[in-house]
């Protein structure tokens, strides 16, 4: 496998004391998430920036690729390897927040670059951002913006909101009634991996709501649309596109038909990359890619064009270079803000059907050139 | 709080321990009769997902996957027992949770190696989908009365099965003197396949009947797999009986405390700290439920009282 090698061959090197880097050279650490629940997101990320290195063809990257088995004990240990052992330029690939929160302020300080494809902690957008620390994705908070921009927008006046207890969750929240302006029938932190949304929905039920706002991503959103669908509440719902991602919606079926999600990406985006990049992932590996790889494969194509202007050895140069944003992204328009953190379009997207497949279609925008919330607090 | 609100709450929490005793009721039985701790149990629940989704996609009858799902999930457990567990009977229980954690680790990957990373999809067929209205003008899924029901029936017929047939007397005997029982010329080790395979069916269906409403996924089974030893923990290890008390109490007290904690606490509390804090305690309920009833009875609530 392509992989091993790889990866043995930079054992290799590192035994015969290839710890040099050689001229223009770029080693990449990809930490992600590749077993366990939540593995669907790590292997569409890993594979939408293979496909991007493998099209540039340029040989002056090199991939190393490790599972963080969605722990974030394990992340830091590969991180610490791949920094030490290994002497990798640039980390990238953690899907997680708070393995995010373990390996990044870690990676940063030690000099290396860290370039985000999926976790955006509002901690990291704010006091501590870090000059080395590029997100390619959102801030956590942003789909939850556009959301409530959504909910604006359809004249939702009472919505129950509800997410899991732990940061990203509570993020979610926050991010929602930043921007929601109606009042909140009813407000509920569920448990992180919850199964069972009975309890939930009949609060819903019996609130008085006209309309639902969720983030419960992976297996809980299946879960929770499911349930809901199969409940006989029949209010609107809206939520950011974790729970309606191609690689769940299969897994979802009916229950999502209609449903409005907001995204940042979409397969169908009129622009150029895009349509290459939708082209060439169905062509590689046989499947529609979701929103992970399309973030996957910007951040490679960020790597390379930064590449194409600067040497690694100059971090001043090579961060700047990184700054400057200046690849075709899946999404469009893509600039940095002050914070290294994205400013972009985040659009509304409806669950439909092409053929037998469940997919998503592009409604309206949500949210223009938008950033984040924290960006007056990074100071750098 | 309305008394509709109430009432489909407590169909809720029962609903759940419905689930969590057909989980609990093979777990139990391992532990009674063999002194056997199976991380593993899990697995068989995801086992039985699978199978139900494989099934019904492949044939688009949900009856036929229920079936099925029964079926591979007490294969799996009988050939898991003949080639893994029978070596471990004699160790100690850490060598049987090392080996059954390996178990786990070989199931997940194995899934994942056939069926892939995301989920499968595996839907209530539509006879049973959809709400009906009960008196008093509660609506409640039909799919979820069904499950209640189903739960219900298994309960009773393994009453029957451990008290009134010969394999629940061997059962029983089993459980009271492993060693009385072999001498006395019962084939033991056929008779623990069997118990072994009766559990993981159990698991399996229980995999098969919430997998219509969760998600079918790679690790579902070991979530519930915690729940089911607490609730072995609380009804007393090796009995039934305990198991179908313990699981609806754990099942009632997750939902409504769930329900009224926030509630309570938004009394003297913001609502948005209420709901944190609330939520909070709320998990952790059942846990303390446990502690409570080891201090008042160690050996669980309808355990056998320590020699």
């Amino acid at each position: 496998m392509r992989l091993t090698s790889l990866i043995a061959g930079a054992c290799m090197a590192a035994l015969g004391g290839g710890a040099l880097a050689e001229e223009g050279k770029v080693k990449v650490g990809m930490i992600t998430t590749l077993s366990g629940g939540g593995a669907g997101l790590g292997i569409d990320v890993r594979d939408g920036f293979v496909l991007a290195a493998k099209m540039a063809g340029n040989d002056d990257l090199e991939i190393v690729i490790e599972d963080d088995q969605r722990k974030p004990d394990i992340a830091v240990k590969l991180a610490d390897k791949m920094i030490q052992s290994e002497k990798v330029d640039v980390l990238t690939g953690i899907i997680f927040s708070n393995l995010a929160m373990a390996v990044i302020p870690a990676a940063t300080a030690q000099g290396k670059f860290y370039l985000s494809p999926n976790a955006g902690p509002s901690a990291l957008a704010g006091k501590g951002c870090h000059p080395n620390y590029f997100n390619v994705a959102w801030q956590n908070d942003n789909l939850h913006e556009a959301a409530g921009a959504y909910a604006n927008d359809a004249g939702f006046a009472n919505s129950f909101i509800l997410a899991p207890n732990y940061p990203a969750g509570q993020d979610a929240l926050t991010g929602y009634k930043r921007i929601y302006e109606g009042e909140l029938a009813g407000e509920m932190f569920t448990q992180l991996g919850q199964t069972d949304y009975a309890a939930e929905i009949a609060q819903i039920r019996a609130s008085g709501a006209d309309s639902v706002f969720f983030f419960l991503p992976g297996g809980m959103g299946i879960s929770f649309l499911k349930q809901y669908a199969d409940s006989g509440v029949n209010l609107p719902v809206v939520g950011p596109a974790f729970s309606f991602d191609q690689g769940i919606l299969q897994a979802v079926g009916e229950a999502a038909m209609g449903v409005k999600n907001t995204s940042q990406w979409n397969k169908d985006l009129d622009n150029p990359a895009n349509k290459v990049f939708v082209d060439a992932f169905q062509a590689e590996y046989g499947r529609l890619p979701s929103l992970y790889a399309s973030q996957g494969y910007d951040t490679a194509n960020l790597l390379l064009s930064a590449m194409a202007k600067a040497d690694i050895s100059d971090a001043e140069a090579f961060r700047a270079a990184l700054k400057e944003a200046d690849f075709a992204s899946t999404r469009g328009d893509f600039a940095f803000a002050s914070n290294n953190h994205p400013i972009q379009d985040i659009y509304v997207r409806e669950v439909i059907k092409e053929g037998d497949v469940y997919t998503n279609k592009i409604i309206g925008v949500a949210l223009e050139d938008h950033s984040d919330a924290y960006v007056a607090d990074c100071k750098m | 709080m309305t008394p509709v609100l109430f009432i489909e709450q407590v169909l809720n929490g029962l609903q759940s321990g419905v689930m969590l005793f057909l989980m609990a009721a093979g777990l139990t039985l391992v532990f009674g009769v063999m002194g056997l701790i199976n991380l593993a149990h899990g697995s068989l629940y995801m086992v039985g997902a699978f199978t139900a989704a494989a099934v019904a996609g492949a044939t688009g009858s949900f009856a036929l996957a229920l079936m099925a799902a029964l079926a591979a999930a007490a294969a799996a457990g009988a050939i898991v027992e003949l080639v893994v567990i029978r070596r471990l009977y004699d160790r100690d229980h850490l060598d049987q949770v090392l080996a059954t954690f390996a178990l786990i680790l070989i199931f997940s990957e194995g899934t994942r190696y056939i069926f892939g990373s995301f989920p499968l999809f595996l839907d209530i067929p539509d006879y049973l989908s959809g709400p009906v209205t009960l008196p008093g003008g509660i609506q409640y899924p039909l799919y979820r009365l069904t499950i209640i029901g189903i739960g219900l029936t298994i309960a009773a017929g393994l009453f029957w099965l451990i008290s009134y047939t010969r394999l629940g007397i061997r059962i029983r005997a089993g459980e009271a003197d492993r060693e009385m029982i072999a001498a006395l010329g019962v084939d033991i080790s056929k008779l623990y396949t069997i118990v072994f395979a009766l559990g993981a069916a159990l698991a399996g269906l229980a995999g098969a009947l919430v997998g219509a409403i969760q998600s079918v996924q790679v690790g579902m089974g070991e979530p519930v797999l915690i729940l089911a030893f607490v609730v072995i923990v609380i009804g007393g290890i090796g009995s039934i009986k305990g198991a179908l008390v313990g699981a609806v109490l754990v099942g009632l007290t997750d939902t409504l405390g769930g329900l009224f904690l926030p509630a309570l606490f938004a009394l003297f509390m913001d609502n948005s700290a209420a709901q944190t804090t609330g939520s909070a305690l709320a998990s952790m309920l059942i846990y303390i439920l446990m502690a409570v009833v080891l201090v008042w009875r160690p050996q669980g609530l309808y355990g056998a009282r320590p020699a």
